[in-house]
């Protein structure tokens, strides 16, 4: 596996995303955008790794980052998602949502919109904690509860779910066009179908007795029931929405916080975690079976620290042959990505065959070699 | 002088005198601060008995090095980090080259950061140092290997001689360039034989006259020995081929075998090493450690590490004028060379506005186990103390407290009394900054800080009305006081609407709920609630008979449950099927209806 260096960039990087390729392209990104954050003056940062060379070429002097351009962000950036390809979105710790131009030709960014305090509250700030985008589509939510749909082209909120949580959401995505899913600081997930006109949720989950908090959220890119989270204890579960209040998997991925999971977009059966601890692990089923192993339910041998029920009206072929023991099946290997442990690990981003990441020891990491 | 000295009277925390070093510092709020926004390293100074000292404050002039001193804190402080976990069991052999890259890994990380900057002379100065305690303490060359350390060190710190030599050879006419002559000598000082020759040749080519000159004075050069430490030779055996060699170079100047090229004659006086001929090159030179390690090269190869003072000395004496005092960095040099460690980092300190460079280089010289345990007034070690000092100062600073933790731990006897004090003063803005701040509490088993930050959490939600936010940070802080107010909150929010809020919470509390007997009180009164809502009748009185024996209700609550017994008692399912509960409730509420 390529080394991984360390680019140390000054200051402390919240949100690493890779500006989407178009898929009729089939190139490598190249481009991503970091935020910051813990400064007094946070800024988010667009960088660029260089067009891929022929392959084999030694490029390590080429794979390090250039700043291409920045711009100074209004308290902590605590999310950021891509809404195009010029355009980025920016959830802030002041409460305001942004969406920012980045402009190719001269490699200058601009606010094309502003939402100054979407999430605030009575007497202090509340923090806009998480972002997500389906163009024109924008979903916000805070630590005041709220959750709120907003189009990019529309000056004011589409649509506002107050008090949709009595504790602070951490995270927000996408499950369908018309459903969400947002997961909170009492160990919750919340699905939210945005056709309904109530402001309660439609279904909730979450491990039975457990109150640990929730800090993301990432949906199967192919099978829209399964969904996988993290939180405070490090935990990794995947989940089936469709089967009930248990997770199908629990895997203890982290000793400390787990802030973000991924599934691999275009090879799902690689899911990818960074956490406080700082390790960045790449899962990979190698299974051989259709379904990875981590969404065929039940213990994982080597990790498991507490049980997962079957689900009601589980499959129950998959499950026996998990639990049988077969040792063909079932395995999940983990890979750690980064050299030495470091601070936390903030966020991550991967597409392609390129992972980034950025730490809490103000250090940037790209790899252009994932294995997946 | 690349240091401004200011003259301001200062308080102090304890009384100094003027021979002690009193690394003592106060918090001042001037403009002209680096990054380290909070402190400055002073010393004190005057004569002992005078009523009010003055304080010399040093700084540095220039503030523009803040984004860059920030890769050099984060760099330094993963290496920083690799160091302490360096295993204590290893035999010191295998130790000894992992201490020296470590070294070497600082220094790089230094030359990282010069590369960046445009005025280096702060970091030029550190590296230089930083590299001479590498050479003289962790590396610890002995005699032979030590003059070509030393070269190298000399090399390292003086490389316009290349760029002069790149503007001559680039030239039309390389050796009728005026530089010629002054990059032919600057490598020969330096001891680059090799590119010496390679640059005479060039003037041999076209001198038909000296031919025979130029061919002797290229073989003087070819054959200088060098001591190669991986040879089977000893450093005797060197010695006398080398002191061969200086013969030989002798008695071309006594044959007068250059006498007719003053260039070529002096090359010759400066192979044997001359000390006047060297001293009137002042300008090739620049520095006295310069014609130090030129003097020693040309004069005493083999010297050892405890003769270097001596000669270190004499050549800072012969090269300075006798009118200016040393600089701050000579003075440093010159401790360095005199192998007085506690000197190299006392000057450090004094010298250098910010501690990173006397942290650093103390823990790493402690881990070679190089300094005596130098107690201060206090008890604590040196090593201990710089670092206090440093990681304080990065708990001061909006973005680097989280680097300042790690130096903290490896603090053995104060560290965590100052990170207990440091880290309830980080200013929580979110939540997830509160909870890395937690998660640090937690891993070091400091329930105090955890209940404290959990409380002002809990306050601030509660200001903001997020009472099922407030109540699960009472919850997380085991604070059963804020539990029980914020649990009259949701009773009283009850009370005026009539309905309950945060069933999402209430509901999913579990074991939770037995914090605080009001908390408790609302879990299973909502409970009662919906078990009414939906018919359970019979379940719901017996709860309700529960609450009110418990006495778990607050008072203002008594009427509350009365009524609501009321209509229980004439439900059919209680009082025909159950008539004992239907007793107990009548029993209850009779002396109060």
């Amino acid at each position: 596996m390529e080394s991984t260096n360390a680019k140390y960039v000054s200051q402390k990087i919240s949100k690493t995303r890779w500006r989407p390729v178009s898929s009729s392209a089939l190139q490598q990104p190249h481009i991503f955008a970091t935020g910051s954050w813990d400064n007094e003056d946070n800024k988010i940062s667009i960088w660029s790794i260089g067009d891929h060379g022929l392959p084999g070429m030694e490029d390590e002097l080429e794979g390090d980052p250039q700043l291409l351009c920045e711009y100074r962000h209004d308290g902590d950036v605590l999310d950021l998602q891509f809404l195009d390809q010029d355009r980025i979105v920016t959830a802030s710790s002041t409460g305001a949502v942004t969406i920012f131009h980045h402009h190719q030709n001269s490699q200058t960014i601009s606010v094309a919109r502003q939402w100054a305090r979407a999430h605030r509250n009575p007497c202090d700030n509340a923090p806009c904690t998480g972002v997500v985008c389906n163009s024109p589509e924008i979903v916000t939510v805070g630590e005041d509860g709220r959750i709120i749909l907003f189009r990019a082209d529309q000056e004011g909120a589409v649509r506002i779910i107050e008090n949709a949580d009595s504790n602070s959401i951490h995270a927000v995505t996408f499950l369908r066009t018309t459903e969400i899913l947002t997961v909170n600081s009492i160990g919750q997930l919340k699905l939210w179908d945005f056709r309904q006109q109530s402001s309660s949720p439609s279904q909730i989950l979450s491990l039975t007795g457990d109150r640990v908090p929730l800090h993301c959220v990432a949906r199967h890119p192919n099978q829209q029931h399964i969904v996988a989270t993290g939180g405070q204890d490090g935990m990794l579960c995947v989940w089936d929405v469709r089967q009930g209040n248990t997770p199908f998997s629990l895997i203890e991925a982290h000793s400390a916080e787990m802030w973000e999971v991924h599934f691999h977009p275009t090879n799902p059966d690689h899911l990818f975690t960074c956490s406080e601890d700082g390790s960045l692990l790449h899962w990979e089923t190698a299974s051989h079976s259709d379904m990875p192993s981590f969404l065929q339910g039940g213990r994982n041998n080597s990790m498991i620290s507490r049980s997962a029920m079957a689900p009601a009206g589980g499959n129950q072929s998959l499950i026996s042959a998990w639990l049988a023991g077969d040792s063909g099946k079932g395995r999940l290997e983990t890979t750690h990505m980064l050299p030495s442990q470091t601070l936390s690990v903030n966020s991550l981003d991967v597409l392609g065959q390129c992972l980034v990441c950025g730490t809490d020891e103000e250090a940037i990491f790209v790899n252009r070699q994932v294995p997946v | 002088s690349q240091f401004t000295k200011l003259l301001v009277p200062v308080n102090l925390i304890s009384a100094p005198t003027s021979d002690t070093l009193c690394l003592c510092l106060t918090h001042t709020h001037t403009p002209f601060l680096t990054c380290f926004n909070s402190y400055l390293p002073v010393c004190v100074s005057g004569a002992t008995g005078s009523g009010s000292s003055l304080i010399h404050v040093v700084r540095k002039d220039e503030d523009i090095y803040s984004p860059i001193l920030r890769k050099l804190f984060n760099e330094s402080h993963h290496i920083f980090v690799g160091l302490q976990t360096i295993r204590e069991d290893l035999p010191s052999k295998n130790k000894k080259p992992q201490f020296v890259s470590i070294s070497k890994s600082y220094r790089s990380v230094i030359r990282a950061c010069m590369e960046e900057l445009q005025q280096v002379s702060i970091l030029l100065a550190i590296e230089l140092i930083w590299n001479l305690c590498e050479v003289l303490f962790i590396d610890a060359v002995p005699a032979g290997s030590l003059l070509l350390h030393l070269l190298d060190w000399v090399r390292l710190h003086k490389a316009d001689v290349d760029e002069k030599a790149r503007e001559v050879l680039q030239s039309e006419s390389p050796v009728e360039h005026h530089g010629y002559w002054d990059v032919v000598v600057s490598y020969v000082l330096q001891g680059r034989l090799e590119e010496a020759r390679q640059m005479l040749a060039k003037q041999a080519a076209q001198q038909y006259a000296d031919k025979n000159m130029y061919k002797l004075m290229d073989n003087l050069l070819s054959k200088m020995p060098v001591y190669n430490p991986g040879s089977i030779h000893t450093l005797t055996e060197f010695d006398v081929k080398w002191r061969h060699w200086h013969e030989e170079v002798d008695r071309c100047l006594q044959d007068k075998s250059f006498a007719s090229n003053v260039h070529l004659e002096l090359i010759c006086k400066i192979l044997v090493g001359d000390e006047d001929t060297l001293l009137e090159h002042k300008e090739l030179l620049s520095t006295w450690y310069h014609f130090l390690v030129t003097r020693l090269l040309f004069a005493h190869p083999t010297i050892k590490p405890t003769e270097l003072h001596y000669y270190a000395q004499s050549c800072m004496a012969m090269f300075l004028d006798s009118r200016s005092a040393p600089e701050t960095l000579d003075s440093i040099l010159l401790a360095a060379f005199d192998f007085d460690i506690h000197q190299v980092i006392k000057d450090c300190s004094i010298a250098l506005n910010n501690w990173w460079f006397v942290a650093h280089l103390t823990d790493l010289l402690d881990h070679c186990k190089l300094l005596q345990s130098h107690n201060l007034h206090f008890g604590s070690n040196l090593r201990e103390f710089l670092l206090l000092e440093y990681a304080s100062g990065l708990f001061n600073h909006h973005s680097l407290w989280q680097l300042a933790v790690d130096y903290f731990d490896h603090c053995p006897e104060f560290g965590r009394v100052y990170l207990e004090l440091h880290i309830e003063r980080v200013p929580l803005d979110t939540e997830r900054k509160a909870l890395k701040v937690l998660r640090i509490c937690e891993q070091r088993q400091m329930p105090e800080q955890v209940r404290s930050i959990c409380k002002i959490m809990a306050k601030r939600a509660l200001r903001n009305n997020r009472l099922g936010s407030a109540l699960s940070w009472s919850i997380r802080a085991k604070d059963a006081a804020f539990a029980t107010l914020i649990s009259e909150r949701f009773l009283q929010d009850y009370c005026t609407r009539g309905t309950f809020s945060d069933l999402d919470l209430i509901d999913n509390l579990g074991p939770a709920m037995l914090l605080s007997d009001r908390l408790t009180f609302l879990v299973k009164y909502h409970e009662f609630h919906k078990l009414y809502g939906e018919k359970c009748f019979t379940e719901a009185a017996k709860l309700l008979l529960s609450l009110i024996t418990a006495k778990i209700a607050p008072r203002s609550f008594w009427m509350t449950l009365l009524t609501d017994a009321l209509p229980l008692l004439e439900q059919k399912e209680v009082s025909q099927t159950h008539p004992h509960l239907s007793l107990g409730l009548c029993d209850i509420t009779q002396p109060y209806l």
